[in-house]
Parts: structure tokens; sequence; C-alpha cells
């Protein structure tokens, strides 16, 4: 026990002294996370809709690939997206493996069928009919799209909040792909997992706290936002 | 007085899953008019109504709006723009009801201004003037589908498309719901389309009748010629001519036809009015409200066709009830539950069944299968 509260007093010195090394570390995951679920949305989304407003042969099967893919272990990813950005792989001529670009991009692959499978859910769930009732009224097709979206807007928020939560809190793609480099790409969660490793409890507990605070705080604006156009 | 044609609808055809589901040589629909689709589930009341609304592709044929072909997109958005549709379900979208009633002019990038005062008008003229900034999930269902009324003739449409409207209120609410619509439409003069499965809603708002099965019109025409002149046997039951026997024509003289049932119909005589050749195979229907019933043959009745039968079954129909009869064959009657009760009528009770000339209504379309 006493490991514990001398690890947990340790943190908030480190907190309230401000670190400027796990400072850089919060921001470096806030960004690299919130870029990745930025770009997560416009592509999770584009193919919740592409997918909900058509049918096409193979609609089912690329839903069922949708949902496997909200499973996939982030070491799955890691590997792939290591293995495309090698230096003679596919996307080598990038050149940027063991950059924060290469994190966002395993992060993007995580959260993307997240967000369409979360997304298509939640298009699908909307009254059937609504979206011919909406184009009676005038709608063009862009018109539309955005109604059904704002119609679906709860369980969209809550799409992008499980996007969200399921990239800031990965810890083996962005290890395998972004290499924890001081300065460069470490994240709050490898960074935890080192210094627990070299027995830093003391710096992991509060690279943990931090991290629960900034998903804690994330999902709490985003629900705010969701509830406030929930009640009206 | 031959008024300008809307909406022309040639060779309309609509395949789904690679069968055809709808099949419409020809219909037009004329400025001012309310043509209501009638038919059983399934016979594509739903189906025409989308393609007419341009809500769903036709795979042939053409469809016109006031003459311009709606073949490409634009013109299908801009057709969009000029009629409206309401649904079986009122599908509000999460917002206040006034809202609600100003999404398609909003859509049409109406001012603000115009589009409060005319959501106000609307939302009074439907009864929901101090509903306007209720949540739409907290409305009744008749006050739904008054939102959605609202919403629909705010838009001034040349044409309004109605898909079952009233199937998934209560009778009371729709009483009221189809009193207004009836009286809007009127005041209005708004060309409509309705489906309905409901003999009744379409009597009380339009003006032409169309009756569908399996993807077709079977038969089309006013109002009052359809549901009592039906053409079809098919027409015929579901316009309520619950008696149809088959018969040949004996003779044909002096306005009066007289046939006879065919042996498995009871061999029996029926008068009705017209002309007709003789030997000719034909249908005959008599529609329950048609058919009077006694305990002894009145002299003093001008009914040439009476005859004598027993109660089978009595059905209760809501105010009234339906006796079916057999007089040798066939024959259904409506009467009142006091008349129920004064000719003690129940299952083997013998009674008087007349009906006059003018109430026997022939089906001799071309065609007909005489072994029918």
């Amino acid at each position: 026990m006493d490991l514990i509260w001398e690890g947990l007093r340790k943190a908030l010195e480190l907190l309230l002294a401000l670190d400027p090394e796990v400072l850089r570390i919060t921001l470096l995951s806030l960004k690299v996370s919130g870029i990745a679920t930025l770009l997560s949305v416009v592509l999770g989304l584009g193919l919740a809709i592409l997918v909900a407003l058509n049918d096409f042969p193979g609609k089912r099967l690329v839903i069922a690939l949708l949902n496997t893919g909200m499973g996939i272990p982030p070491v799955v990813v890691g590997l792939f997206v290591t293995v495309m950005l090698w230096r003679y792989g596919p996307l080598g001529f990038l050149g940027i493996l063991y950059t924060p670009s290469a994190i966002i991009l395993a992060q993007l692959v995580i959260a993307t069928p997240i967000i369409a499978g979360l997304g298509l859910a939640a298009l699908q769930h909307l009254q059937p009919g609504l979206r011919l009732q909406i184009l009676s009224l005038g709608a063009t097709r862009a018109q539309m799209v955005w109604l059904l979206l704002r119609e679906a807007r709860l369980p969209l928020l809550a799409a992008v909040m499980a996007g969200f939560g399921g990239v800031i809190s990965e810890v083996g793609a962005s290890i395998m792909v972004g290499g924890n480099i001081k300065g460069s790409t470490r994240v709050l969660t490898t960074a935890t997992v080192m210094e627990t490793s070299r027995g830093n409890f003391d710096v992991a507990f509060a690279l943990s706290f931090i991290l629960l605070a900034l998903a804690f705080s994330v999902n709490a604006l985003l629900t705010h936002l969701q509830q406030r156009s929930g009640h009206r | 007085m031959t008024r300008e044609t809307l909406l022309q609808a040639r060779n309309l055809q609509v395949h789904r899953g690679g069968v055809q589901v709808l099949e419409v040589p020809v219909l037009d629909l004329r400025a001012g008019e309310v043509l209501a689709l009638m038919g059983p589930n399934g016979a594509g009341k739903s189906t025409l109504l989308l393609a007419l609304a341009g809500l769903l592709p036709h795979s042939a044929g053409e469809l016109r709006f006031r003459g311009t072909l709606l073949q490409s997109r634009g013109h299908r958005e801009a057709f969009r723009r000029r009629m409206t549709m309401v649904f079986q379900d009122p599908l509000l979208l999460d917002a206040t009801v006034a809202q609600n009633i100003a999404l398609g002019l909003k859509l049409r990038g109406i001012a603000a201004a115009e589009r409060n005062s005319r959501v106000r008008d609307w939302a009074k003229r439907l009864g929901l003037g101090e509903l306007l900034d209720r949540s739409a999930r907290h409305l009744s269902g008749g006050e739904a589908q008054r939102t959605a009324l609202a919403r629909a003739f705010v838009l001034h449409p040349e044409i309004l498309f109605l898909d079952e409207p009233f199937s998934s209120v209560d009778t009371q609410t729709r009483e009221g719901l189809l009193d207004d619509l009836g009286h809007i439409l009127a005041e209005t003069g708004t060309t409509a389309v309705i489906a309905t499965h409901d003999q009744g809603e379409a009597a009380r708002l339009a003006h032409r009748l169309a009756v569908m099965q399996e993807g077709r019109i079977v038969q089309l025409g006013g109002l009052r010629e359809v549901i009592n002149h039906p053409e079809h046997p098919f027409v015929a039951t579901f316009v309520g001519m619950e008696t149809l026997l088959k018969g040949q024509v004996v003779s044909s003289r002096e306005g009066l036809i007289s046939l006879r049932l065919r042996k498995d119909s009871g061999d029996r005589e029926v008068v009705a009015l017209g002309e007709a050749q003789p030997g000719r195979m034909v249908l005959v229907g008599v529609r329950p409200e048609h058919v009077a019933l006694s305990l002894q043959i009145d002299n003093t009745s001008s009914a040439r066709n009476v005859f004598l039968g027993a109660v089978t079954k009595v059905i209760p129909r809501g105010p009234f009830f339906k006796i079916e009869l057999d007089c040798g064959f066939f024959l259904a009657a409506y009467v009142t539950a006091q008349s129920m009760s004064e000719l003690g009528l129940e299952p083997g009770r013998a009674v008087v069944a007349s009906f006059k000339a003018t109430s026997v209504h022939l089906i001799r379309k071309e065609g007909l299968d005489p072994e029918l």
C-alpha cells in the first residue's frame, strides 16, 4: 500500500510542478489522438452514410466487415502499419515510420471502423421512411444527409466518443509505429508502459492520472453536447 | 371544362429485385382533383404513389409534370419542391412543432419572417396554435399527424401525395383529421393523390377512384361510378358488393333484363334494369345495403326480386349487422340492431329477402369466363 500512496504523492507533485516533459507528452497524446479522431469522423461517417443510403450487392458483407473492424486488436494494426511504412514497404517512400504521423495513421485505422460501425447503426436506427419524407419536403441530397445526421446526433456523438476513447487509450500500435522516442513520439500510454517497466511507479501513476483526466474531460464535453441537444 | 393535366404517367413500370411490381399504362392527374388509390395491402398503392412523386425511380415509361419530362435528377429535384407527401407515420424530426412545420420552407431558403407567419397560420388552421413550442416527441398520434399535414400544406404544394395518412390513429382522431383534410383540400383546391384501403376515406375525400390489384389499376373512374358500377369481380368485392352470382341473360325487353342464376347458384330468376344480349354470361352483383328483409311477403313493395330464404350467419359490423342468407343462392344483407331484434334474426330463421331491379348490377366485361 505504501508504494501506491508514495506514487500518488509524487504524481501530484509532478502534476502541480507542470513538469515540461509530462506536459509535452500530454499535449502530443491529445494532438495525435485528436487529429486521428477527426480524420476518422470524416472517413467513418462518410462510409456510414454511403452504406446506409445505398443498396448494393454485398452490403451485408461490408457491414459485417465494419463490425469486425470495430474489435480489431491495436497490435495487429500496429504490425500492419509498420510493414506498410517500412523503408521498402508500399508506403515506405513517405518516410513517416517512427514519427507522430505514423501514430496518427495507425490510430486512424483503429478508430475509423468504430465510428463507421456505430455511425451506421445510428443511421439505420432512424425511422424508416424518414429519408423519403425529407426528400418529399424538397431537400437536395446534401440537405437530406445533413438532416439525417442531425437527427441521429445523439448516437453519432456516442460513436465519436467511442472512437476517441479507443485511440487515446491504445498502446500497442503507438509503440510499434511510433517507437516511444523521447521528445518525438512518446505519448501517455507508451510512456506509462516504459516507466512501469523501469519501476518508476510515481511517474507512471502521474501519467495514468493525466490519461484518465483527459479521457474524462473530452468525453464529458461530448456528453454535455449530446445531452444538451437531447433536451430541448 | 377540361382542366389542365398536372401529372401524366405513360407505361410506368417499377421493378424490384428483377420482379415487376407496378405497371400503369395510362394515368393522368388533373388540376384540382383528388384521386384515391384503393386496394388491399400489397396491391401497389404506395409504390404507385412513390413513383408518381418521383421518389421511387421507374424502370420504364415516362412521367411528365406540367408537360415536362421528369427524367434528369435536376428535373426530379425541381419537381420535389413543387409537391410534397404525407406518410402513414408522421415522420417528424426531433425538434419543436414549429421547427417541424417550417422544415420544407427552410429547405427552400424562405426568409424567417415569411416562414414564421406561414407556420403560425397553418398551425392555427390545424389546431396546433398552442403546441408550436412543444417537442415533437411529446405529441399524441393525432397531433403528430396534424403537424405532418401542416408541414405539407404550408408549402402550398401543387400536388399533395398522401400514403394511408390516417391508418395509425384511432377512429375518433381519424374522424377529426378527415374532416379537416376534406375542408382544406376543398378550400385550397389542392390537387391530391391519396392511397387508402378504406372506402369511407376515399368516399369522403376523392373525386376519382382507382382500384388496384397486384401492381395494376383494375378500374379507374368517378367515385360513384366505380362504387356503383364495378367492371370487374375483384373491384365489386372490394367496394362492398358482397353478393356476386353467376348467371345468364334469358331475355331483355322494355328495359328489363331477366336473368337465370346458374344451377350451382340456385337456378332462380333475377330481374335487372337495362339491356343485354340473351344467352350472355354475366356476374350479378347486389350490395348488402340494398337488400330488405321482412317476415312476410309485402305486396305493396315495388321490389321485383323477392326470395324466401333462411338466415345462415349473423355477423356484427359496428353499428349494424351483416346477415348471410341461403335463398337457394348466397345473399348478404345489412340490417340495424333494431331490425335485427324485431325480426328475431338468428341462424335458421326463415325470412323474405327483396331487392329492386335497379339494385342489381351486372358485370359483363368482355372475356368473362363462361365457366366462372
